[in-house]
């Protein structure tokens, strides 16, 4: 039969899928315009700058890896990250190879959208052309392709655990509906091309044997419409529903990796890039596993994919606002990269409670003159061994330091920050500001992870901030300070504020090699789990944070250590509390202990327990 | 008459029968460990706020206690909530929660 002169095939079936089709292509290139045009100046801007580099071809092939590869849920596990390949990359083969099949057998025309996708439908004897096996048995491949992707996704409704959930989501109901939609697409187009393939003697390895064994068990003659009105029927319903479910990540996704490479972040409040990034959220339920409120707590209906779809729909509840210790895990599993800390943040700024009257009484208070200026924080003044073994090391590497909040300090304002009070803490802030500025110090040290956080973030001081891991390891590179390595075995705590909120990581590792052989948890530095001391939950009892605070201990001691290290004097603080058997101690006091001038070295007892340091030599 | 320098205490008669006690019952209700506070006073003695300014955590349970809810929640703003009474308190008490839980009755109130 002559193609080419052939009048575009049609049928009645073809409706429900090409209507889907055109409903969800205007409705995404429509929002997809309405988030650009409302995304402000500055950012439009930046797209505008950024549109004709080299971040374009970047963000293409991280939407390939990202989108259709799913490299990062292939970090996550193997399988899982099959099975979403298998459905995107499969089904993006299957939708591009369709088309170039059906533009080669009809030499290059222009084709309907739903020709391609029911193209067995109108084309039976595909082997009799040319390439006509090449190409039957790829569309069977790809289509097999995606089928055990779509076995794996069943399975997993099941059991999760071999694809590496402990946990998964708990979907509303149209997010069901569109499942169930989606789920049915590739088995149906199955049984419809099987049906034809029984009826013609069509079809490759997959379809063609499916088909003999449907013309010698089904009534085949009657089903062969009915097939075809039902795959399309299921196209139809999946893209009705996509823009209302969590399938809308598909097309969002692409768009943020584009905005994102252009330099486009979560803003101080929400923006209609929080709307690119909730709808990005696929819902796919890694953030659960990684909530240690979910793993150690069984708080499993707070997680960060509900908050975010609760967002998206409407506004989510006080419980799903507070409940979360900020610790950030969830930002450092998410498969897509969204910046869940930040909204969570700016939705937490909506309840405002002190007013601008409320720390007036903060006057007339100064800080110490210094040049060297050591700032503990409240939490440090809680934990005085901390900045004793911080300041004795300082004395005897000669720093000309001062401790300019040793009769107490107000507080940085971060605690507040994460109770969402931002007014408040900036208040706090510029006073605090101004009391660093008035001390005259050249360089500012605090032992507290979250004092430097928003040291870090929010004072744009002009003098460099360290945390004492870094101070000390800089002072130890300087040969001011030199240490005894001994075969002492420590694992190192990287506490949340320092690690994913700092991504200060190797310099507190590399003080303590210094002193003995550091030992790695199996939660180690991005991943580290949290104390459960956090100042960014309320809504938790101090016996739950025990108990976080013993998983996580346990996870740290696990591998036989001789002390926990670690670098916040609240995780040190909440650790003490949780167990009496682990030894506990902040880097140092450790870097304290292995000092080599014996003069100076307090013979110190770490939490009572006097650590048996046997000198390597 | 003779000076000798201090008067009789005016009468503060507290009516628990007639005390609105609303504050209290809310948050015992959202925060029971509310209900474990000794009146020790670690929380006071630790407080970064309480080193610039009268303010006292343990106070503000008392005012809550009796029913004197103006009184609590005035109190209850010059808290930084930085945490340390939570640390401190021998008796669990969600310090932190219960200074919100104040401040968000203010907007009830």
């Amino acid at each position: 039969m002559d193609l080419h002169a052939m009048h575009f095939p049609y049928h009645p079936f073809v409706l429900p899928f090409t209507i889907g089709l055109v409903f969800v292509f205007f409705y995404v290139i429509g929002k997809w315009i309405y988030w650009i045009s409302r995304l402000g100046k500055d950012d439009r801007i930046k797209i505008f700058k950024n549109i004709f580099t080299l971040k374009t071809p970047q963000a293409v092939y991280e939407v390939f890896m990202e989108c259709l590869i799913h490299r990062k849920v292939f970090k996550k596990n193997a399988l899982l990250g099959y099975m979403h390949m298998s459905l995107a990359l499969g089904w993006f083969l299957l939708i591009v190879l369709g088309n170039l099949e059906t533009r080669y057998f009809t030499h290059g025309r222009i084709n309907p959208p739903y020709f391609p996708i029911f193209f067995e439908f109108f084309e039976h004897d595909l082997i009799s052309l040319n390439y006509g096996r090449f190409w039957t048995f790829t569309m069977d491949l790809l289509l097999l392709f995606i089928l055990t992707g779509v076995g794996l996704a069943y399975f997993k409704r099941f059991k999760s655990k071999p694809l590496g959930m402990q946990k998964t989501t708990k979907h509303v109901p149209i997010d069901r509906l569109a499942l169930t939609a989606l789920w049915l697409i590739f088995p149906l187009r199955l049984f419809a091309e099987g049906v034809t393939a029984g009826l013609y003697d069509a079809g490759s390895f997959l379809t063609n044997p499916i088909g003999n064994l449907f013309a010698s068990t089904l009534p085949i003659h009657y089903l062969y419409y009915p097939s075809w009105w039902a795959y399309s029927f299921a196209l139809g319903t999946f893209f009705v529903l996509l823009p209302f479910t969590r399938y809308m990540h598909i097309p969002t996704e692409i768009l943020l990796i584009f905005l994102r490479k252009y330099g486009i972040a979560e803003k101080d409040i929400h923006s209609t890039y929080t709307k690119v990034e909730l709808s990005s959220c696929s819902r796919c339920g890694i953030c659960i596993d990684a909530c240690q409120l979910g793993s150690d707590l069984g708080i499993v209906s707070t997680q960060s994919t509900y908050f975010i779809k609760s967002l998206r729909y409407d506004k989510p509840s006080d419980l799903l606002i507070d409940s979360c210790m900020v610790c950030k895990r969830c930002d450092q599993v998410c498969p897509v990269g969204i910046d869940i800390a930040s909204i969570r943040a700016n939705e937490r700024k909506e309840l405002h409670l002190f007013d601008e009257n409320s720390y007036k009484y903060i006057n007339g208070y100064r800080y110490k003159s210094a040049k060297v200026a050591y700032f503990t924080g409240c939490m440090g003044h809680l934990t005085p061994s901390v900045y004793k073994a911080t300041l004795a090391l300082f004395d005897k590497a000669g720093v000309d330091y001062n401790f300019i909040d040793k009769d107490g300090s107000i507080c940085c304002g971060r605690p507040l920050q994460l109770s969402g009070q931002e007014d408040a803490a900036k208040q706090l802030i510029e006073k605090n500001i101004k009391l660093i500025e008035n001390c005259g110090a050249t360089i500012l040290v605090t032992s507290c992870p979250i004092c430097a956080k928003i040291f870090n973030d929010n004072y744009n001081l002009k003098i460099p901030i360290y945390h004492h891991s870094q101070y000390l390891l800089k002072l130890a590179k300087e040969k001011k300070l030199t240490f005894n390595k001994t075969d002492i075995k420590i694992t190192y705590h990287d506490p949340c504020e320092l690690g994913r909120g700092l991504g200060v990581y190797d310099e507190p590792r590399e003080l303590l090699k210094l002193a003995g052989n550091l030992i790695e948890s199996s939660n180690s530095r991005e991943n580290s789990l949290c104390c459960g001391g956090s100042l960014g939950i309320t809504n938790i009892s101090q016996e739950q944070r025990h108990t976080i605070a013993s998983i996580t201990l346990d996870e740290l001691s696990a591998n036989k250590a001789d002390i926990v290290a670690t670098a916040c004097p609240l995780c040190k603080k909440t650790f003490k509390s949780a167990s009496e058997n682990i030894m506990i101690a902040d880097i140092s006091e450790i870097m304290l202990d292995s000092i080599s001038d014996k003069s100076i070295k307090h013979n110190l007892k770490i939490e009572n327990k006097e650590v048996i340091v046997k000198s390597s030599k | 008459m003779v000076n000798f320098g201090y008067t009789i205490l005016p009468v503060h008669i507290l009516d628990l029968d007639k005390a609105d006690l609303n504050l209290a019952k809310a948050i015992t209700f959202d925060e029971p460990s509310f209900k474990l506070c000794i009146a020790c006073g670690s929380c006071s003695a630790t407080c970064t706020a309480g080193t610039f300014t009268k303010f006292s955590f343990r106070q503000m349970c008392h005012h809550i206690k009796r029913g004197e809810s103006t009184q609590a929640i005035d109190e209850s703003e010059k808290c930084m909530l930085c945490g340390k009474c939570t640390l401190a308190c021998p008796r669990n008490v969600n310090t932190r929660n219960i200074i919100r839980l104040v401040r968000k009755a203010k907007q009830t109130l």
